[in-house]
């Protein structure tokens, strides 16, 4: 090893054998999804200290409070529902990983998608509750901040099934192509973060809320 | 099934108990948290730090055994990214609630 | 703003907005700037059309320029915005001083001109002014300094630029339709709130920065993985060139600390659109989060400005010093240390706000450990030059020039860290010459020492060394004439943004800052008299144009112009300083065994859809034109869905082409009476085995 080391370099060589290059597009992609994924994450956790630092009677300022506002049942509902279509996520992945045929991985991602519809449903429902009880964005700091981050979450929910929308559809014009496996892939990785977001979210604000 | 040789479909029932183990996991570090704050028998401050560290426990679930990062070599780019992420997260959110909060208790405000 | 002023089609856009006709309605002084300004915009806007015309232009444009995603193309784009920004950027800050200089007697521009005028100086210089140049100058060069034939995703490339051009064109619309913001470059409300600026100005400066500050996120995103994973075979870690080192640490930090700033832009538009209470003054409120918030973005964003001009001057300094650059891995350890402790400091921007002695202490602690990596670099420069061969061309003097300035601006920096000092001269002129102490020799210093650098490069010509010398001197003592002057007024107790003062005292400061201004202004003039020369000179300029400065690392291991495929075969590097080595070793004069058929991506109009998109989205949020808000979105996701649905087939260059320019290129660098056949042993032969591929 010593001697090598001691060896005088080259610099480089031309050498046509070394420079063929395997196209590997998805690998590359997929590094690149998973710094916007974390570059995301700093947006979120930058909500997250914003609401957290709205948890007083100054930013409250006479409206709602979270133990008025929140309740158990809305959260476990859309925790309940998020989780299942992380899992159906990772068996349409599954499927897709070992060839199991393009019906199975349609299904699940179906299923999925479902799944990722009901949560919206309860999300915008629990808001419409909150919205008639008086507990309006333009109330309070703290409700701010609420609306601020918990529809965040929602719109990125939103944007995953209509991303789902449209991966069905490629599947159903290329059928499962390279291209459009490394997209589900990277769609696959974007939903699983949206779960590991909301884990934060039923903690940091529903369970807190109501804990209080 | 299509899966010819039982190498690869032993792959698939090992990646598939994966996911199940993944699920398992998750729910009860959920179904604890949500049963303690409605009980509601701990103190708001020993029931907080329960929840907090079932999260972070579930996080790591989540990222375990739905995002596939783990410790083995292959993974170690995205591991790497993950605690470098989390730790400028952990520097700019607690940053922040400090000086906040510090702010907040200087002017006196009620918290 | 009440509905009845809002049209639905027009939005809030009426006829008082149009500023080219201020001065008509109310003829003063200042509003024939305004107007003058604004008039400068429309007529230079229309001659480039008239021209483009003229000459048949557009579609060469389009076709070489706009839909390319040629990394070196790209590049270019990126620094002819930074240097069109640039001009305005000097423009404002000579009216400015100009107003100063006079300021004792009122001057000539209203207070609130004044505030427009700093607020869109501050704003451009940072975002549309460096932040392009040093994207430009990393686009060009790190790709080739790796040995890539393009960046990882040369699609995203383009449209970054199309966001980072849409930001811009906002700020230019600004100047003839509404006022820009008076809130600053750092936007603070509630002075931004909807309250108190009620129109269209903050609204500019939300939407500029928002689309603007997506484009970077991406860049960076782009660059990390381009540095990661298209290294040429054999290329470690630690056989980057600095400047790659630096790009790459830049574009970590784009990528963390971009989301700070959009998740406050975003806020503050919830609150001025959506009647949120962010930021408020109401209702539970807290201004003091945006600061935060702000600085989480602002510190790093200081770094990401100053990283890669560090590593062009340490390309510079090791090129012209003819030496390897001394102590290459405590550089690139300082400059990971500073990429992360960029996140450690962002609270010395606001010493003064409130918060306890000891939040103070520990933020100021902190502050003065950037000074340590800092000073590393320095004397490893230092050490860089010490007996070397030293050649003093343009990109030297504004290294040199940089060294001595720079340690001045850091030492004002370690002053400012300590918080009992700041309660003194925040928010006064010396913190204004404090940080154009560091930008301008640092930052500024460090893009044009590049673009003299790289220029040759990218066009084939070396850059007229004679007016290339006058800029950099000019800028050298503009710069000293100009800031200088602002520590002592600093201390005196001027305040910044101040647009006039009632202590006679001040006076002879700012007359000589003014004298800078000039100064200033006569080193643009320089530049462009150095471009003109230089492509009137260019057939005298292109001798030893491949590799003019006897350099050192992979870019100029290939013929300047560079052809649109970097490398005819991708070099198979064993060490650092590759080209240097390969120089020595005789390798680079070698002909390859082979060539290949290679293969690159097509071209995209995406970039002008997202810029045209983005200008137009910005445009319909800030006058309220939601038909065109949504209409513009719609399209752009419409056109970006489309592409997911069709295939890049790409282009094929044939071997031939390659073979072709490759032996042009030998026949221009070989030395005298070089064959293949007489060529000596190689010593490290070893090496000239196929390899593994990386990864
Ligand atoms: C070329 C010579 C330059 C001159 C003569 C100049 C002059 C000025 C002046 C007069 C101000 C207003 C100071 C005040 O608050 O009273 C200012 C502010 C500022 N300048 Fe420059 N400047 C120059 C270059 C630059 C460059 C190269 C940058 C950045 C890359 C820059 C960034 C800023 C920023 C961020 C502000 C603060 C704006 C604010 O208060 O919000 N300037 N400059
Ligand atoms: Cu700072």
């Amino acid at each position: 090893m010593t001697t090598e080391v001691l060896k005088p370099s080259r610099g480089y060589a031309l050498i046509a054998e070394n420079d063929v290059h395997h196209h590997d597009h998805g690998e590359k992609a997929l590094s690149g999804f998973w710094l916007f994924m974390m570059s995301d994450l700093i947006i979120f956790g930058l909500f997250f200290a914003t609401y957290l630092t709205t948890l007083n009677k100054m930013a409250i300022a006479g409206g709602p409070t979270p133990h008025d506002l929140f309740e158990l049942k809305g959260a476990a509902m859309e925790t309940a529902f998020l989780l299942a279509s992380s899992f159906t996520f990772g068996l349409s992945s599954l499927a897709m990983k070992y060839d199991l045929g393009t019906s199975k991985v349609v299904g699940w991602l179906v299923v999925t998608l479902l799944l990722g519809a009901g949560f919206l449903f309860f999300e915008v429902s629990e808001f419409s509750r909150m919205f008639a009880e008086g507990a309006v964005p333009q109330r309070s700091g703290f409700l701010s901040a609420f609306f601020g981050l918990v529809p965040l979450h929602g719109a990125h929910v939103t944007a995953g099934c209509l991303w789902l929308i449209v991966m069905l559809v490629q599947i159903r014009v290329f059928g499962l192509t390279d291209a459009v496996k490394s997209r589900l892939m990277r769609l696959a990785l974007f939903w699983h973060f949206l779960d590991v977001i909301w884990i934060g979210i039923f903690s940091a604000v529903y369970l807190a809320g109501v804990a209080q | 099934m299509k899966t010819e040789n039982a190498s690869s479909r032993e792959a698939y029932l090992h990646d598939l108990r994966g996911y199940q183990t993944g699920l398992l996991l998750a729910v009860l570090l959920t179904v604890v948290p949500f049963g303690l704050v409605a009980w509601g028998g701990l103190s708001y401050v020993t029931a907080m730090s329960v929840v907090a560290v079932l999260a972070i426990v579930q996080i790591v679930v989540h990222v375990r055994y739905f995002l596939h990062v783990d410790l083995s070599p292959e993974r170690r780019d995205d591991l790497h990214l993950i605690l470098f992420s989390a730790l400028l997260l952990a520097i700019m959110v607690a940053g922040s609630i400090w000086i906040l909060v510090n702010l907040q208790t200087r002017m006196m405000m009620p918290m | 703003m009440t509905l009845t002023d809002w049209n639905p089609i027009l939005g809030r856009l009426t006829l008082q907005s149009l500023d080219p006709l201020k001065a008509v309605f109310d003829p003063t002084v200042n509003n024939f700037i305004a107007s003058g300004a604004a008039d400068a915009v429309v007529v230079g806007a229309l001659l480039g059309v008239v021209l483009m015309t003229k000459y048949r232009l557009w579609k060469p444009l389009w076709n070489n320029w706009l839909t390319t995603v040629d990394h070196k193309r790209i590049g270019v784009m990126y620094i002819v915005l930074a240097l069109v920004m640039l001009v305005r950027g000097v423009v404002e800050a000579v009216l400015m001083r100009a107003q100063q200089a006079d300021g004792l007697h009122g001057g000539f521009l209203s207070a609130d001109h004044f505030a427009q005028l700093f607020s869109t100086h501050g704003t451009i210089m940072i975002f549309f002014m460096a932040m392009p140049f040093l994207t430009g100058l990393i686009n060009i060069v790190v790709p080739l300094q790796i040995g890539a034939r393009d960046v990882s995703f040369p699609m995203l490339n383009s449209v970054s630029l199309g966001l980072t051009v849409a930001g811009a064109a906002l700020v230019m619309i600004s100047l003839v339709l509404g006022d820009f913001s008076t809130g600053g470059w750092t936007g603070y409300p509630p002075y931004t709130e909807a309250a108190f600026q009620p129109g269209v100005g903050p609204d500019y400066w939300i939407w500029s920065l928002g689309i603007a500050g997506l484009g970077s996120t991406l860049t960076g995103l782009n660059f990390i993985v381009t540095i990661y994973k298209e290294r040429a075979p054999g290329m470690k870690f630690m056989h980057m060139p600095m400047f790659t080192w630096t790009a790459l640490c830049t574009a970590i930090l784009l990528v963390f600390a971009m989301p700070p700033l959009t998740v406050c832009a975003v806020m503050l538009a919830l609150d001025r659109y959506a009647g949120f209470h962010f930021f408020t003054n109401a209702l539970g409120g807290n201004m003091m989060n945006f600061a935060n918030m702000l600085w989480l973005f602002g510190h790093p964003e200081v770094y990401i400005l100053i990283l890669p001009a560090f590593g062009v001057f340490s390309e510079i300094v090791s090129t012209f010093s003819g030496k390897r650059i001394y102590g290459y891995a405590s550089l690139v350890l300082a400059t990971m240390c500073i990429a992360v402790l960029s996140f450690t400091v962002w609270l010395h921007h606001f010493f003064t706000m409130g918060q306890d002695a000891d939040v103070n202490a520990a933020f100021g602690i902190a502050t003065m450990l950037i000074g340590i990596p800092t000073g590393v670099k320095i004397f490893d420069w230092l050490a860089t030059i010490y007996r070397g061969r030293l050649q003093f061309t343009v990109p030297m003097v504004y290294m040199l020039s940089f060294m001595m300035l720079f340690v001045i601006g850091g030492l004002t920096g370690i002053i400012l860290a300590n918080p009992t000092v700041d309660f003194q001269v925040h928010n006064t002129l010396f913190l204004v010459a404090h940080f154009h102490n560091m930008l301008i020799p640092g930052l500024l210093f460090g893009m044009l020492a590049g673009y003299n650098y790289w220029f040759p490069k990218v066009f084939g010509f070396r850059l007229n060394e004679k007016w290339g010398h006058v800029s950099a001197y000019s800028w050298t003592i503009g710069f000293v004439l100009a800031f200088f002057p602002l520590y002592a007024v600093g201390l005196m107790g001027m305040t910044r943004r101040t647009v006039s003062y009632t202590n006679p005292a001040f006076q002879p400061w700012f007359q000589i800052a003014l004298a800078g201004g000039f100064f200033v202004l006569f080193a643009l003039f320089s530049m462009g008299m150095q471009l003109y020369v230089s492509i009137r000179d260019r057939d005298l300029l292109e001798a030893g144009a491949d590799d003019p400065w006897n350099a050192r690392t992979l870019e100029w291991a290939t013929p300047s112009p560079v052809p649109a495929y970097n490398f005819a075969i991708v070099p198979t590097v064993d060490s650092r300083d590759a080209y240097a080595m390969a120089k020595a070793s005789g390798a680079a004069y070698m002909s390859p065994a082979r060539f290949n058929n290679i293969h690159l991506p097509g071209k995209t109009s995406l970039g002008v859809v997202t810029a045209v998109g983005g200008t137009a989205l910005g445009f319909g949020l800030v006058w309220h034109m939601w038909w065109l808000a949504i209409l513009s979105l719609v399209l752009v996701v419409a056109a970006f869905l489309a592409r997911t649905f069709t295939e890049d087939e790409g282009v094929t260059i044939p071997s031939g082409i390659a073979r072709r320019d490759f032996d042009a290129w030998m026949k221009r660098i070989r030395p005298e009476g070089w064959s293949d056949d007489t060529a000596p042993e190689m010593p490290g032969l070893e090496t000239a085995q196929p390899m593994e591929h990386a990864e």
